[in-house]
């Protein structure tokens, strides 16, 4: 190897350890969310629901008009998810139930370290220190894996637009209303008092004790406050969470984590592989000189 | 072509026409046919007939794409995000083009020069394949203008995808570089070509880690969604493993179909030196690809059980898993291995097609098929997505044949032959040499008379 090639090689491998770095840098540590963040508390065995806060949350984001009215119960027949055109949706479950259907809100929950932001190859995802996840649609390429990562099927995408499609999706009001420190317009409108705005370690406490005073009312779990390493938005039922829409398989461990076995694997890629295989060429190269005792033997694995 | 060289049509395989004449660009494009010997040619050829069909569909509807937007052309599925477009296009293309770092690696690293005559199609296998991944790509993106993003104007380093743009990025020019000395014989700059085999160990080794890298972060880019992807296909700490080491009998398995259809339908173009060496290699090929297959088949009960996923076998998901493993891996095993013991070649070149066709159902399947297995409803790509795919692999395999037809890939380029093995034994060895112990030197000479 020629020394120009080996200094070549060095800064070829030291750049790309140092950009292997910055990959790691993110993944490691556990983080539990910003100390101020914000939250919601729905709790779902007091939604009716109205779909009063899919039509707030409508004229807040100057969404496009929906195809059928916000008055219109058929919706409920399919359950629906969150999409480019509707950032929020509710959901009826448990139909026959005694105890009459029950509604459960969806939008994105805002997770303390979310997936999307960490799949996003343009780090076009913020999440504030209000708590909100936001984006940066100016630089979203489209490549949609966010909306691969996303544990809760939040994401939508304007497949209909042609020159300027993007990702879509709840923002908690941040523009509007989050950072002048009022709440979602979701929250602002529900008439039932099912969504409480506030601090989210207030919430959690508010949470546990309506589990307390009311522990027939109510399931045991505050579904948000471990999954996927916690959630901005929590849920409160009285019903078994899968059966009103929850994924319960969903570990506590942020999808991040999943990631950081490969993430980990790559500096050490980077470091090893030139030395390691200039040095095999090197070997390789004496080899056919045939004096060894294996000269006959060359069935290297290719 | 065949009936015009029965003719007496000398094929085009050096600089020079029989005359003595130095041949112009257009005679060599033109594979030294008159331009309506060209066409006649063309018309002649029934495969040509196939491919206007496709394209006299396809290409409408593939600019219709980018008039009317993905929601035209695609599901436009919240749901599944990725279609057709990335889970065939990119996830099965990619793999398939691993050859050309192992082949790479084979002949530069490893010193296994007898793997040389299959070497320039392995490479040239690679570049193509990433290249049409990236135009998949190109297709399947929102705003495709903005591909350049994560590399100029915003950066989102801890994503695998990141990764995996950078690396692919790399890589292609790294191939490009690659492939280029057969240009550069072919259009008569030789400088270029010295210039491209000075630096020939760097380019092969980083070959290697971004290949390394990447094969796996496609693999990576699923650790995202654990709950979606049917635990049989996702495994958190082998995912990135399954992914690379499923590449490498895919890629060399993909070398052993693309030569076996180049010396079928294009024999004329072959010559001697490849023709001879075609069994030798191809038995090479699948002896590396039974170890990949083998190794990969091991990791794969390994992630199983690792997780103790075995219950997940006794369901319908669980026997289309095990039909995946045993048509798409373990029969091509067994085909193979049986093959290279007895030196039956059609058993080899069957079971690489197995192979092949194992490892895009694998990306398929993880991409498209088992994605959000707990939904309800599955994704049928609609036609228009369908035809779209087609073309561009349509569009794939007439660049592909262009380049046979016309580099010196699958035949020696003459003339340039003398000055060609000279350079290589000065560089190369010299290279490896110089800053070596004496033992080096004393091997020297024999190492230039040997090559």
């Amino acid at each position: 190897m020629k020394r120009r090639n080996f200094l070549k090689a060095c800064l070829i491998g030291g750049t790309t350890i140092a950009m292997g770095k910055t990959n790691k840098g993110w993944a490691s540590g556990s983080f539990e969310g910003y100390p101020e963040s914000m939250g919601v508390l729905v709790d779902t065995t007091r939604c009716i629901g109205c779909r009063s806060c899919e039509a707030a949350c409508n004229k807040e984001q100057k969404l496009p008009e929906p195809d059928t009215s916000f008055d219109d119960k058929s919706v409920f027949e399919e359950p629906r998810r969150p999409t480019a055109k509707a950032y929020t949706v509710v959901n009826q479950y448990e139909k026959e139930k005694p105890g009459g259907p029950v509604y459960r809100k969806v939008q994105c929950n805002h997770c303390n370290e979310p997936a999307c932001l960490t799949s996003c190859f343009v780090n076009a995802y913020t999440k504030t220190k209000e708590g909100a996840v936001i984006y940066n649609s100016k630089v979203c390429v489209g490549c949609r894996n966010c909306m691969i990562a996303c544990p809760f099927n939040v994401p939508g995408y304007d497949y209909e637009s042609v020159t300027n499609p993007v990702i879509k999706k709840c923002i908690l009001c941040y523009d509007t209303r989050l950072k002048v420190g009022k709440p979602p317009a979701c929250v602002d409108i529900c008439p039932q008092e099912a969504l409480t705005f506030g601090h989210r370690a207030d919430l959690i406490k508010i949470a546990h004790e309506r589990i307390r005073s009311n522990p027939d009312r109510y399931l045991d779990h505050v579904y948000g406050e471990k999954e996927v390493g916690g959630t901005s938005w929590l849920y409160l039922s009285g019903t078994e969470f899968d059966k009103i829409g929850f994924d319960p398989s969903l570990s506590n461990d942020p999808i991040i984590s999943n990631v950081k076995d490969f993430l980990g694997m790559v500096p050490m890629v980077l470091s090893i592989w030139p030395a390691l295989f200039s040095g095999i060429h090197l070997l390789s190269k004496h080899d056919s000189g045939g004096e060894g005792h294996d000269t006959e033997s060359k069935e290297e694995e290719p | 072509m065949k009936n015009m060289i029965k003719h007496g049509l000398a094929v085009v395989d050096s600089p020079y026409d029989e005359s003595g004449k130095k041949r112009t660009v257009v005679q060599k494009l033109l594979l030294g046919l008159t331009p309506s010997q060209y066409l006649l040619q063309a018309f002649r050829n029934p495969f040509n007939w196939i491919l206007a069909a496709i394209f006299a569909v396809g290409i409408p509807i593939l600019l219709g794409r980018f008039v009317f937007g993905l929601a035209w052309a695609t599901s436009g599925s919240n749901d599944y995000p990725w279609g057709l477009f990335l889970g065939f296009g990119l996830f099965a293309m990619v793999p398939l083009s691993s050859s050309g770092f192992q082949l790479g690696t084979a002949c530069e690293i490893f010193g296994r020069h007898d793997l040389e005559p299959i070497e320039r199609l392995a490479l040239l296998n690679g570049l193509l394949g990433y290249f049409f991944a990236v135009v998949y790509l190109l297709a399947d993106l929102g705003q495709p203008w903005r591909l350049p993003y994560p590399m100029v104007v915003s950066f989102g380093p801890a994503a695998v995808l990141f990764l995996v743009a950078w690396h692919v990025a790399t890589y292609l020019s790294v191939q490009v570089a690659e492939v280029s000395t057969a240009f550069f014989e072919w259009i008569g700059f030789p400088a270029g070509k010295r210039g491209v085999r000075r630096i020939t160990l760097g380019l092969t080794v980083s070959g290697i880690i971004l290949s390394t890298l990447h094969q796996g972060a496609l693999g990576a880019l699923f650790t995202y969604a654990p709950g979606k992807v049917h635990p049989l296909w996702y495994s958190s700490s082998f995912q990135w493993l399954h992914f690379f080491v499923s590449s490498l009998p895919g890629g060399l398995c993909m070398v052993i179909t693309v030569s076996t259809i180049a010396s079928k339908f294009m024999g004329w173009r072959t010559d001697r030196r490849f023709k001879e060496a075609l069994d030798r290699c191809t038995v090479t090929l699948a002896k590396g690809a039974c170890m990949g297959i083998a190794t990969y088949i091991t990791i794969k009960l390994i992630g199983i059980a690792h997780d103790n996923k075995w219950s997940y076998l006794d369901s319908g998901w669980g026997q289309w898993f095990m039909l995946e493993i045993i048509v798409g891996f373990m029969l091509p095993l067994v085909l193979m291995t049986y093959g290279v013991h007895t030196r039956k070649m059609g058993v080899i070149r069957l079971g690489a097609f197995a192979t092949v066709f194992g490892v895009v159902l694998n990306r398929v399947n993880t991409a498209i098929i088992t994605f959000n297995w707990k939904l309800p409803e599955r994704e049928i790509p609609p036609w228009r997505e369908v035809v779209i795919s087609l073309t561009i692999f349509a569009i794939y395999i007439v660049v592909y044949r262009f380049i046979l037809y016309r580099l010196p890939i699958l035949y020696k380029w003459r003339q340039q032959e003398e000055e060609v093995t000279v350079t290589e034994a000065v560089t190369a060895p010299a290279a490896g040499r110089r800053e070596a112990s004496p033992v080096a030197v004393a091997s020297y000479s024999k190492m230039t008379k040997l090559d």
